[in-house]
């Protein structure tokens, strides 16, 4: 298939003026001998044989939608209501560039401005960019904003906190000689410990990889009696009903968007989120949005404090992010105006309540929670045998379930469950009986 | 007040916030299972430690408001499906629709989900990933990184890792870049804990070959380079270049964000550069989404393979795909999960359409293009920085006296997103124009007579230029005000009135 339109003649006339003979005319600054190469990749298609290519290759996925799922550990699959997608994927929002042309740009913008307000509301703190990557980059930029702004190298992260997030800030900070200093679990809760006065920043997660609700104040407490900052990496849906980053004073919060509103997209793309109090706002990476006013007096949106972003201060930018997630930033705002304080507080006590009963079950089964204290939506229990095994063997028998908690957990054979508002009894029911027919194997 | 009727009324009031539209009580979508938050006891379930205590201040709003509300927002942007965008440096190319149609069979799966149920996903990755090693000239590629500048950053780390592995990081303390380089390669280099060296260019718009010859040493790490230039220039001396780079046993790292150029054409890896990142939001019809979700794939030459992040996709000789993690040289993580995996499946159902053939193509029109409008641009009274053939884009600078703000603003009454401007640094009043391959001689015309207008009306109407844009929904912008008084939020907003 080709996507150009000129026609044999357009092609004349435009060499025409020009003034070369040919189109390979316009290609001899490149060296001759690495001029057209060979480039083996299958031949192209019409738009019919990509289309069955691509379902074909679609067949060889069993997707969320044709069996039960009761994955977690950072994404889940939550009701998407129609109106989202309708309203997210419009060409124009699709095929927009990113708004630095504020007069053409006002749909975006105020777009963006609004979604800023919605992760603002729903973390109590200040002020948000308009998006990052994902919650794994969010929780590096958000380290190394407190290095920034502590003037401190050393960061203290809870075992607590997402395994690949913590694996992500390993990368970033090894670069910079910046020092990471795990705090290891008590069971599944992160300890009280004292901060060293070194420390730039202290980092948990509730609810916590493994499910468990943190004493987020307590912790919280001990970060800023060190000096340190706070970092909060929360579920925004949790939000909904678990106290919020402001409830607990939280300097930083971070996270990633994709449980409230965004498609799995086997794990991308999603957003990462980041909101600060008003005293770190000059320090947030990334693109933000703010209110001005037009040579009419007219409301208007405009990209702002950009002093901070690398096409302006190049080696000296905050961070080297360019680009920022908007498209999914957009759809999670659309969910969360969709589902208002109300559904969204619904989904989230759903959630908890089929966990609640997903839990009984399990325990019925005779399986041993390793989550401590109260959970949301997702808890983690041991098993007698390796949790991949148990995941490729429920698969089998119809079910998604059983993320693998790494064994530097230190639990053995463990595995997370997880649900939400789209899990009902019958579900419930069938993961049951699949762990009955996979456990006595 | 705000204009609740935004249909009626023609700009003249604020387009109100969503949260504007907000009434206590109204409700948009019920969530399935509902009922279950009924009379629940939060404080038993959840403990009450652990519960909200400030109130959740989102939209309330009904369906039909919601759509209204980002209809009209849709309305009030322009974008590629609705206006040409010859934005240099970022490829606004058209974005197949056959892309979405193929992405939408693969939202609903979980990166966690087992292996054995996400083949498909698993094989796409596998061959996209070979199919961009080949179009590159690299022998592995990782689709991990999120954007450009992620790629960057991992492909500098890589190096960073290389250079380690052979006990010279101590040493090697320089990444040197052009000063016409995007903002993203020093800012990357920095990020990656090296030190900066900026090079200036000749009066061919290339690198000028002493200047880089006399920095280099092996106190150098890498060489940054973007090929065609950011000037839109094909750096002739290439070959030249990467040669001293190995002598010397330096990295090349090749900036993909104007592969456009080259694309079926040329190869970064035949170049001598043994890193790249593509911007598959660019060369390869991933939708920029406003900003973003963008997509970097990296690749690598054989000797740095070792150190790509993890997981890296395998496939066994049983043709069963999956996701290797123990790869003890590796770099670690960048990011969660696998990548950006919906982009990924956007630029693989293209380069399946496009084949070879259909690359080769693509870099064929778009330098067709952009020489066809720096003529044409020379005719009407445009500067063009460097008189000569250029490759996918072109700098040009305004005729003495006009200031390419003014210009660029005078375009958005026309409905033609203007070109990238004041970038490169290094041309004044720079206006980098690239109008990518699936633009039409039309459209091309068209663009030109919009510009000679605007230069026409410009000399014979004082203060034209100066109060453009003069039909959009706002004017110009208070930006300097924005920024010293923030208001980021509704809140904010609210408070202030």
């Amino acid at each position: 298939m080709k996507y150009t339109p000129h026609t044999a003649a357009d092609v004349q006339h435009i060499l025409e003026t020009i003034g070369v003979n040919s189109v390979d005319a316009l290609f001899d600054d490149i060296p001759a001998a690495i001029r057209n190469p060979k480039i083996d990749i299958p031949a192209g298609l019409d738009e019919f044989g990509v289309l069955k290519h691509m379902k074909d290759l679609s067949a060889k996925n069993t997707s969320l939608e044709v069996m039960p799922s009761f994955l977690g550990g950072g994404m889940r699959h939550h009701f998407q209501p129609s109106v989202v997608d309708a309203l997210t994927f419009q060409s124009s929002f699709v095929t927009a560039y990113t708004p630095y042309q504020p007069e053409v740009s006002q749909g975006e913008l105020q777009a963006m401005f609004e979604y800023q307000s919605m992760i603002a509301a729903l973390t109590g703190l200040d002020v948000s960019n308009s998006s990052l990557y994902d919650g794994a980059t969010g929780v590096a930029e958000a380290a190394l904003l407190a290095m920034r702004q502590t003037n401190r190298s050393t960061v203290l992260i809870s075992h607590g906190v997402h395994p690949e997030y913590r694996e992500t800030l390993n990368t970033f900070l090894e670069c910079v000689r910046a020092k990471m200093i795990p705090l290891e679990l008590d069971g599944s809760l992160t300890p009280l410990t004292t901060v060293d006065p070194d420390v730039a920043a202290v980092i948990v997660q509730n609810p916590n990889f493994l499910g468990s609700l943190e004493d987020m104040k307590a912790l919280a407490r001990a970060a800023h009696e060190a000096g340190a900052l706070f970092i909060a990496v929360v579920d925004p849906l949790s939000l909904a009903v678990v106290q919020c980053p402001a409830d607990y004073g939280a300097d930083i919060a971070v996270g990633d968007g994709q449980v409230i509103g965004n498609a799995l997209n086997f794990g991308g793309p999603a957003y990462g989120f980041i909101a600060v109090t008003e005293a770190l706002m000059r320090q947030l990476p990334g693109r933000i949005v703010g209110a001005t006013k037009d040579s009419d007096g007219r409301r208007g949106f405009a990209l702002t404090l950009q002093a901070r972003e690398q096409h302006i201060r190049r080696a000296k930018a905050k961070s080297n992010i360019c680009s920022n997630h908007a498209l999914m930033a957009l759809q999670s705002a659309i969910y969360l105006s969709s589902m208002g304080p109300q559904g969204l507080r619904e989904v989230a006590i759903a959630s908890a309540v089929m966990a609640g009963r997903l839990e009984v079950m399990m325990t019925g089964l005779g399986l041993e929670l390793v989550t401590q204290g109260k959970f949301l939506n997702e808890f983690a229990v041991k098993l007698p045998k390796p949790a991949a095994e148990i995941r490729a063997e429920l698969a089998r028998h119809g079910v998604h379930a059983c993320v693998p908690v790494p064994v530097t957990y230190g639990f053995g054979h463990a595995g997370i469950f997880a649900a939400t508002e789209l899990t009902t009894d019958a579900d419930i029911s069938q993961l049951e009986a699949a762990l009955k027919a996979v456990l006595s194997a | 007040m705000t204009a609740i009727l935004e249909q009626t009324k023609k700009h003249q009031d604020d387009y109100p916030l969503i949260f504007e539209r907000s009434k206590a009580g109204r409700r948009g979508a019920v969530p399935p299972q509902a009922n279950l938050a009924d009379g629940v006891n939060l404080e038993m379930l959840l403990g009450a430690d652990n519960l909200r205590v400030r109130k959740l201040e989102l939209p309330e709003v009904s369906e039909l408001d919601l759509v209204r509300h980002y209809t009209g927002l849709a309305n009030r942007q322009m974008s590629v499906d609705k206006n040409f965008y010859p934005l240099g440096s970022c490829t606004m190319k058209y974005n197949p629709k056959v892309n979405e149609a193929a992405a939408a069979h693969f939202t609903q799966l979980h990166p966690y989900q087992d292996p054995s149920t996400a083949q498909g996903a698993l094989e796409l990755l596998h061959n996209l990933a070979r199919d961009l090693a080949q179009i590159t000239g690299m022998d592995a590629v990782t689709l991990q990184p999120a954007a450009g500048a992620h790629g960057e950053f991992t492909g500098i780390l890589m190096i960073r890792k290389y250079f380690e592995s052979l006990g010279e990081l101590e040493t090697r303390r320089v990444v040197i870049v052009p000063d016409a380089a995007h903002g993203t390669n020093p800012a990357t280099a920095i990020m990656a804990g090296f030190e900066v060296l900026e090079i200036p260019g000749n009066d061919k718009g290339e690198v000028d070959f002493a200047a880089l010859e006399a920095a280099l040493g092996t106190h150098v790490a890498a060489i940054m380079l973007t090929n065609p230039n950011t000037l839109g220039i094909f750096e002739t001396r290439i070959l030249e270049i990467s040669q001293r780079a190995r002598d010397f046993g330096i990295q090349l790292y090749y900036d993909g964000a104007n592969t456009n150029a080259i694309v079926g054409r040329a190869r970064p890896g035949d170049m001598g550069f043994d890193v790249i990142h593509l911007n598959l939001h660019k060369t390869f019809t991933v939708p920029h989404g406003g900003g973003g979700p963008g997509t970097g794939p990296v690749g690598v030459k054989k000797h740095l393979e070792p150190f790509l992040p993890t997981p890296v996709i395998g496939r066994l000789d049983d043709g069963v795909y999956g996701l290797e993690f123990d790869r003890p040289q590796s770099i670690g993580r960048v990011r969660s999960f696998y990548g950006n995996f919906g982009n990924l499946v956007r630029a693989y159902t293209y380069i399946r359409a496009l084949g070879a053939e259909g690359l080769h193509d693509v870099s064929s029109m778009a330098v067709l293009n952009a020489n066809y409008l720096r003529v044409k641009f020379g005719q009407i009274g445009f500067e063009t920085a460097y008189s000569r053939i250029n490759m996918h884009e072109f700098v040009a600078v305004p005729p003495k006296g006009m200031r390419t703000l003014d210009i660029a603003k005078a375009m958005l009454d026309h409905g033609i997103h203007p070109m990238t401007v004041y970038f490169p640094l290094v041309v004044p009043e720079a206006m980098m124009v690239e109008p990518t391959e699936t633009e039409s001689l039309e459209t091309m015309d068209a663009f030109v007579e919009v510009m000679d207008t605007i230069l026409r009306r410009a000399k014979s109407e004082a203060g034209y230029l100066e109060g453009a844009p003069y039909t959009t929904v706002v004017r110009r912008l208070d930006e300097v005000t924005a920024a010293k008084r923030p208001v980021l939020t509704y809140k904010k907003l609210a408070a202030a009135k």
